[in-house]
């Protein structure tokens, strides 16, 4: 009855933040069979038979199927095993049953790791997996049971007596890069970042998504200012006169000129997709990695779980002053029919301007001077996007500017391109290192000059110089809906935020990102760089070995012996006393029986001995056992006693 | 074919050396048993297995999904798993075992063979359970610097000595994934009476003092008051009405009026009747002449109980009766 109170509570929590996700008859499904088993044991009425609950089970996992369209996804499964494991309550009735579900709810534990492996998250865990420990501790009573606290602490000692073991398992245990089989389509679900394409409000959501993009740690602490930090990510060639596209990634593997001296090191959280961000321009390959025509890294799959690479860059450079003539040629080409405006307004610019650098400088000033605003609230544009924005609405957001102006750069003739990417990001006093969210998102242009190359331009800088020198909150308006924090309006939660997240990046880089090459790495750092596997297992046993031998000297510390009374040490003493002379006492014999059968056969020590027995039982069961004074004379009747 | 049957032989031996080996058997012994570490021994229990391999599950699906936490939380539980193995086996190790109480039975019923447990650790030992066929245990708590009985069964089949044999103890504390066992082979031992003829024959006809009383006294005409029950009391003198009332067996006693020398005698038995139910039945002889407060004596080849009464008078009755011609000793 007490195991099943505590097995339900431990399973209700462990299941508790996937019921907050899961479909809602599902988590009131669980939540009532829960009850029901709580409220049975209470009430003792019948529960349901086999045949009722293998309907429920099917009906349920008709429901799933239905729901999910499969059984074997990932929240699929997860809500499969959740009801399978509630079922599985109701027909608990041996200790053997109780274990067997006491261990399928630690499974359930890290499928919570699915869907978040935060501190808290962690945090929730541990406790889940404590209190599950203490479920399984309190089958194993059999007589008296030592209450919840004592239960508890029994749990307690033993997670706390196995983290020596657990520590070394985590190290050293050979890692393996997963998947090893494929994984279901829904396994990242919910990852954010930027995409293959861009057309009129598709940044507008990720620039409200407070998510971390990625983080940067700077060599020698050499930060650049904020306006310099332009993370070059998916590279945009192709208009349809709404949509911007990047072309199918090309394979080819440029080499990279091998310079810049800016050195920092990246942590790119998992966003699903190939590109690796680095300042423009980068200098190196991060491996597993490839670098394309147009600058772009390319890691060989999709970024699916948190990544880090060391880079270098050179900032404010131009490059590609020997562009192909057919890549020119794709950088110029515009949809004959849309925006004809534009294309008459880049004719007139023409004439006006023969340098190319002119017109770049013109159209920016354009920009800068006529009432252009900044904002995450555009209106929406209509077939003639550019056209709208440049000539009527003139609202607009960087992925608004970035387009009309490589749309007008195009249609006067001067190669240009879309950049996506990050701008900027925040720097992390307490950590050392600057945090970029996809809040942190931007579009920029770059053109290509005659006798330079290709050079970077950003219009949204000039339309609103704040955006890029202090970040997209002083950018916008007070009215523009920003995610909480962003705005960083109290400087007490700024600053514990900051902290928070220097604490999160660690968290990240030293447990969340222990990886086979990590492993690696700590290897090498031990004095076993390429080990082959033999070596790596008698380290691991080594180690392992030692874990156990600490775990064991801590379990069985408790083995000592107690300390005994002094009182019941002098009467011991006595006894022994009276066994040299062929008395002992016998091992159920109480001290007044014992001294009752010891005078009888020495009469002549009757006084001492009654003496001391009345002495020592006061002092042993009565009320006073404290009496030092007592204790006193006990002892000197002992010592003087020669039988 | 005697070679394949002598190489068996030899096959078993060695097993049971080897057996005897690992397990240190080596017979009884006697005083007070220490289970030092190298007595117990410790083995995963089948649930144990299953733990192992839901860990196994556990750290497979974080391979695939790449869950970190999942490792940490996989070895965490694994490890935990492994230290509770250190925690099982020391809830039996330096337990001190020693033979405790052991009442007399009558063949036929069962033994009980109290066996004392005791702790001097400052910990607590829970579900400390002792068994000795495997199939019912008692299951005991030994507090810190404390004792505890716990009690074996076994059924007494013959008379004479009977000897609980190897006992085994074992526990799961704390979490049933393993199961850590140790051996005491005590050198205790059950008197066991020979079970009493059911129906008895009718007691001899006493033989009359020097002509005091008369021929007839059976002792059973004359209620004297109530005892306690005691095994082997016949259940017609067993007062059921006191039973009712206070739910305590209670003997009836009835006082002979006749102080008359009763002679309970192997002679007096039919000469047709072997030498197992001639004791039965002195046996009963014993019991009901006890019940109804008689004075009696035991005559049996080669040994005489002289006349006399009381409780402790029925034990060596019963006892001689227990033992007679025995050839399995104590030792």
């Amino acid at each position: 009855m007490r195991d099943i109170h505590w097995l339900s509570a431990t399973f209700l929590l462990a299941a508790a933040p996937h019921l907050l996700r899961m479909p809602l008859w599902i988590s009131a499904l669980v939540t009532v069979i829960a009850a029901i088993r709580v409220l049975q044991v209470r009430l003792r009425f019948a529960l349901p038979r086999k045949w009722l609950l293998a309907l429920i089970a099917v009906a349920a996992a008709g429901g799933i199927l239905l729901q999910y369209r499969t059984l074997f996804g990932r929240d699929a499964g997860v809500s499969l095993l959740v009801i399978m494991l509630a079922l599985k309550l109701l027909e608990t009735h041996s200790r053997r049953d109780g274990m067997l579900l006491g261990f399928l709810g630690c499974f359930l534990l890290v499928t919570n790791f699915l869907h978040s492996q935060t501190i808290p998250t962690a945090l929730f865990m541990l406790i889940c997996a404590w209190l599950l420990l203490a479920t399984l501790i309190g089958m194993q009573y059999t007589g008296i049971w030592p209450g919840w606290r004592q239960q508890l602490q029994r749990s307690g000692v033993l997670l706390v007596q196995a983290v020596p073991l657990m520590a070394v398992l985590f190290l050293l245990f050979p890692r393996v890069q997963g998947p090893l089989w494929g994984l279901p389509q829904d396994a990242y679900a919910g990852l954010s970042g930027l995409s293959d394409n861009m057309s009129p409000g598709s940044l507008n959501n990720l620039i409200l998504s407070y998510d971390v993009a990625f983080r940067a740690e700077f060599k020698d602490g050499k930060t650049p200012d904020a306006k310099d930090l332009y993370w070059r990510g998916p590279v945009l060639w192709d208009y349809d006169g709404r949509t911007w596209t990047a072309p199918r990634l090309t394979q080819s593997n440029e080499d990279l000129p091998e310079t810049g001296d800016l050195e920092y090191t990246v942590t790119l959280e998992p966003h699903n997709k190939r590109w690796l961000f680095a300042l423009e321009f980068p200098g190196q390959r991060p491996p597993r990695a490839i670098a394309t025509r147009d600058m772009q890294l390319l890691s060989f799959t999709p970024v699916r779980s948190r990544m880090r690479y060391d880079m270098t860059s050179a900032i404010g450079v131009a490059y590609g002053a020997d562009e192909d003539r057919s890549v020119l040629a794709r950088s110029l080409r515009l949809p004959a029919t849309s925006n004809p405006r534009t294309g008459n307004f880049a004719a007139e610019l023409r004439s006006r301007h023969r340098e190319d650098r002119d017109l770049v400088t013109a159209v920016l000033n354009l920009f800068r001077t006529e009432n252009f605003v900044y904002t995450l609230t555009p209106p929406l544009l209509g077939e003639h996007p550019v056209d709208e924005f440049l000539f009527e609405t003139r609202r607009g957001f960087c992925e608004h500017y970035a387009s009309a102006f490589t749309v007008l750069m195009r249609a006067a003739g001067i190669p240009a391109r879309v950049v996506t990417g990050y701008q900027g990001g925040e720097i992390n006093p307490v950590g050392g290192y600057i945090l970029v969210r996809q809040a942190d998102a931007h579009a920029w242009v770059e053109v290509w000059l005659e006798n330079t190359g290709w050079v970077r331009v950003d219009p949204t800088a000039a339309v609103s110089p704040a955006r890029v020198e202090r970040g997209i909150a002083s950018a916008l308006p007070r009215s523009d809906p920003l995610p909480m924090f962003v705005r960083g309006d109290f400087a007490m939660l700024q600053r514990m935020r900051l902290t928070w997240d220097s604490i999160t990046y660690s968290w990240n880089q030293w447990v969340l990102g222990y990886n086979p090459e990590r492993q690696r790495l700590f290897l090498s750092q031990l004095g076993f760089s390429e080990a082959s596997w033999q070596t790596i297992s008698v380290v691991l046993l080594v180690f392992a070995g030692i874990a156990v031998l600490i775990g064991a000297g801590l379990a069985l510390r408790d083995l000592r012996g107690v300390r005994a009374d002094p009182a019941k040490r002098a009467y011991e003493r006595f006894c022994r006393k009276l066994a040299q002379r062929g008395l002992p006492r016998g091992a159920a014999e109480g001290p007044r029986v014992f001294a009752r059968r010891a005078t009888q056969q020495r009469p002549d020590l009757a006084a001492a001995i009654e003496d001391i027995t009345a002495l020592y039982v006061g002092l042993r069961y009565a009320e006073n056992s404290s009496d030092a004074e007592t204790l006193r004379r006990f002892k000197q009747r002992i010592r003087v006693f020669k039988p | 074919m005697p070679p394949l049957n002598g190489t068996l032989t030899a096959a078993a031996a060695l097993k049971g050396r080897i057996l005897d080996w690992i397990f240190q058997w080596r017979g009884p012994e006697r005083g007070t048993i220490v289970l030092v570490q190298r007595r117990v021994f410790i083995l995963p229990t089948r649930q144990g297995l299953l733990f192992a391999g839901v860990i196994l599950l556990m750290l497979l699906g974080s391979v695939n999904y790449d869950l970190s936490l999942g490792f940490i939380l996989a070895f965490l539980l694994g490890a935990s798993g492994i230290q509770s193995m250190l925690h099982t086996f020391r809830n039996l190790a330096n337990l001190r075992i020693s033979a405790g109480r052991v009442s007399p039975v009558f063949a036929g019923d069962i033994a009980e063979f109290q066996i004392r447990i005791a702790n001097t650790a400052r910990m607590f030992r829970y579900s400390v359970a002792v068994t000795r066929d495997r199939k019912t245990a008692d299951y005991v708590d030994v507090p810190a610097d404390g004792e505890t009985v716990a009690t074996v069964l076994a059924r007494a089949v013959h008379r004479g000595w009977l000897r609980p044999g190897r006992v085994t103890l074992f526990t799961f504390f704390p979490i049933g994934l393993f199961r850590a066992w140790s051996y005491a082979d005590l050198d205790m031992h059950c008197l066991v009476y020979p079970a009493p003829a059911n129906p008895g024959l009718p007691l001899p006809r006493l033989q009359a003092g020097d002509g005091k009383g008369g021929t007839q006294g059976q002792g059973q005409d004359e209620f004297a008051g109530l005892r306690p029950y005691r095994p082997g009391d016949s259940p017609r003198h067993v007062a059921w009405k006191a039973v009712a009332r206070s739910d305590v067996l209670m003997t009836k006693q009835f006082a002979g009026r006749v102080a008359a020398e009763l002679w309970l005698s192997w002679q007096q038995l039919p000469p047709e009747m072997d030498a197992e139910r001639r004791l039965e039945h002195l046996a009963r002889w014993v019991i009901d002449a006890d019940a109804e407060g008689l004075a009696y004596g035991l005559r049996l080849p080669g040994s005489i109980i002289p006349i006399d009464s009381g409780a402790a008078h029925r034990a060596d009755c019963l006892r001689a009766l227990a033992l007679h011609e025995t050839t399995a000793d104590r030792t």
